[in-house]
């Protein structure tokens, strides 16, 4: 049965997002031969369009107005509510992001349906779609049916693989909307990341709780350097966030960032379940930490047990000298 | 000015993994023996947020609502120890094994019925199922304005200001009243009820509403029947790590280990 989907896409001056390109693609798989439209909001989205073409879209709906430009959550629910009402999918799929899983509660109420918040693995069949997502911190993952339509679903990061389609051309649709928001922004300040995105980085190294002070992530510092600082980006569990050891923006975990890199060592982290839903994906974990019992080491595929002083120094010499 | 502050009790989140089960049968969470349930996380910190802004401003009543069971009475007293002044308890065998659709929708006829109620403070997400759409989903419902995950809440001049952690940054809004707003950890941690509030807390008013006290709703939009996402499946991941321990006799020899084996997996 075919199915027709939108995507609530999201850019910036280098093109569409990574995450967004993944909805495209997985979006045509799950349409099975119906229509993949995407919408994109703000200053700049009708040359954007083009390129959601080659990863599965065949209709992009922009208003391309500085107006929409600066998210606001209310206001841009007013758009994508307007673009349903003109496609009518099936199905709608945001990025679990600041964007996504503010607008995609939204967009659900709005439209008397149900939303599935940062799911992993979305399916379809000819009931409907399943959407499967992490919950109980990490513990344990649910499998939900819509019985609302249409289905409303944000996606975490890398849940399906990025393909190019072979296709070029599609239809951009232009729309003219105007939208108020009832939320005034005063300011807003990015955190600037020094060099390497913690999200980009192959090697992640988490400094936890257990470090005792701030000056443990110094010694994680000095492994990064050896390493590389174009390979090796800093983490912090949320303990050690909340203690004001590292800055909040480095958080991994359910209620920060979600990595997958190749490569991730848990520093004196003990590993608690909502700190692993956001390091789980990685492809190897390493866990330090004096305590044999500590969480963590379930899910390493390499351990030392012993007192991070001593370990990492040793790594950073043993490194040194290969 | 009257706020209310929505508190779930759930499953301990520290519950130590090894003792989380499931029974797949029913697709629930096995409660943990021993462990009691307690409030969530996030919803303590709502109303240390809810509180402060009380301290500053003075003239303000704080009702705590929860949907949920008998049982779920701990948790409103225990954001009454805090120092919320009343609580409401909406209990009925029809609220049972809703949604989130279905939580949202009691609680904001329930906010509604209070009839001038200024400001709603929730946790950024119940810690049990994660979700974070509670909240918004009020907000939705009654058409007040919503900002999210907040590390600083504050109300001046009919007017709600929030600071905002972003995945890069924070962000100030402001808004205008009555509105919504969900709260983070960074906001900081709750009070600590000292015994003479937990005493003082057990004379406050606990009302109880059930299904029959709502004009507006009906018992197909509610719990189980009113369900838009259906529970298909609640499991435990499959994990196919099994740790391989670098043994040594000194932390150089571990970690000499440990970089010839990320050389040899090509890692390093």
């Amino acid at each position: 049965m075919t199915k027709n989907i939108l995507v609530v896409g999201e850019f910036n001056q280098d093109g569409l997002s990574e995450t967004t390109a993944e909805l495209l693609t997985g979006a045509s798989s799950l349409s099975s031969g119906g229509s993949v439209s995407i919408v994109l909001l703000g200053a700049g989205s009708q040359e954007k369009a083009q390129s959601s073409f080659s990863y599965g879209a065949t209709k992009a709906y922009t208003i391309d107005n500085e107006s929409f430009s600066e998210f606001l959550p209310d206001k841009w629910a007013i758009a994508v509510n307007d673009i349903y009402e003109k496609e009518k999918p099936d199905l709608i799929l945001l990025e679990q992001s600041t964007v996504g899983r503010d607008l995609g509660p939204r967009l659900a109420f709005k439209l008397n349906s149900a939303v599935a918040m940062d799911c992993v693995s979305i399916e379809s069949d000819d009931a409907g779609f399943k959407a499967t997502r992490p919950c109980f911190g990490g513990n344990a993952r649910a499998t939900y049916s819509y019985s609302a339509s249409p289905a409303v679903a944000t996606v975490r990061a890398k849940s399906f693989e990025a393909k190019t389609q072979g296709n070029e051309n599609g239809e951009v649709v232009q729309i003219d909307l105007a939208a108020d928001s009832k939320v005034s922004v005063i300011n807003r300040e990015e955190v600037a990341t020094e060099g390497l995105k913690l999200t980009d980085a192959p090697i992640v190294l988490c400094g936890g709780r257990g470090l005792g002070g701030p000056e443990g992530f110094d010694m994680i510092q000095e492994l990064a350097n050896v390493i590389g600082t174009d390979k090796a980006a800093i983490g912090s569990s949320r303990a050690a966030c909340d203690l004001g050891w590292y800055p909040v923006a480095n958080q991994v975990g359910l209620t920060g960032k979600v990595v997958n890199p190749d490569l991730y060592v848990g520093i004196a982290v003990s590993g608690a379940s909502q700190h692993m839903a956001g390091c789980s994906g990685s492809k190897s974990i390493i866990a330090i930490n004096k305590d044999p019992e500590a969480n963590m080491f379930k899910s390493a595929r390499w351990g030392i047990v012993g007192d991070y002083k001593e370990v990492v120094p040793a790594l950073i010499e043993a490194i040194k000298s290969s | 000015m009257h706020f209310v502050i929505c508190a779930k009790q759930i499953p301990d989140p520290d519950t130590p993994p090894s003792a989380f089960k499931i029974d797949e049968t029913k697709n629930e969470v096995v409660p943990a023996p021993g462990i009691s349930p307690v409030l969530s996380q996030f919803d303590g910190i709502a109303a240390e947020a809810a509180l402060r802004i009380k301290e500053k401003v003075g003239d303000v009543k704080i009702t705590v609502i929860s949907l949920g069971k008998e049982s779920a009475q701990a948790a409103i007293k225990q954001v009454l120890a805090m120092g919320a002044d009343e609580g409401l308890l909406l209990e009925d065998d029809a609220f049972e094994n809703g949604d989130h659709y279905t939580t949202a929708l009691v609680l904001s006829e329930a906010i509604k019925k209070l009839g001038d109620v200024d400001a709603v403070f929730c946790g950024r997400q119940a810690a049990d199922w994660d979700m974070g759409q509670v909240g918004l989903g009020i907000a939705q419902l009654l058409e007040m304005p919503c900002a999210i995950i907040g590390k600083d809440v504050d109300i001046s001049d009919g007017k709600m200001t929030v600071q905002r952690v972003l995945l890069d940054g924070f962000e100030t809004v402001e808004m205008p009243l009555p509105a919504v707003v969900t709260v983070s950890n960074e906001l900081g941690e709750p009070r600590y009820p000292k015994l003479q509030q937990i005493m003082q807390a057990a004379k406050k008013t606990v009302n109880k509403w059930s299904l029959a006290d709502f004009e507006n709703l009906e018992a197909t939009q509610v719990g189980e029947q009113g369900r838009k996402l259906k529970l298909e499946k609640l499991f435990i991941p499959a994990s196919d790590s099994e740790v391989e321990i670098i043994e040594g006799e000194s932390a150089q020899e571990q970690a000499s280990a440990l970089v010839s084996r990320l050389k040899d997996a090509k890692i390093l």
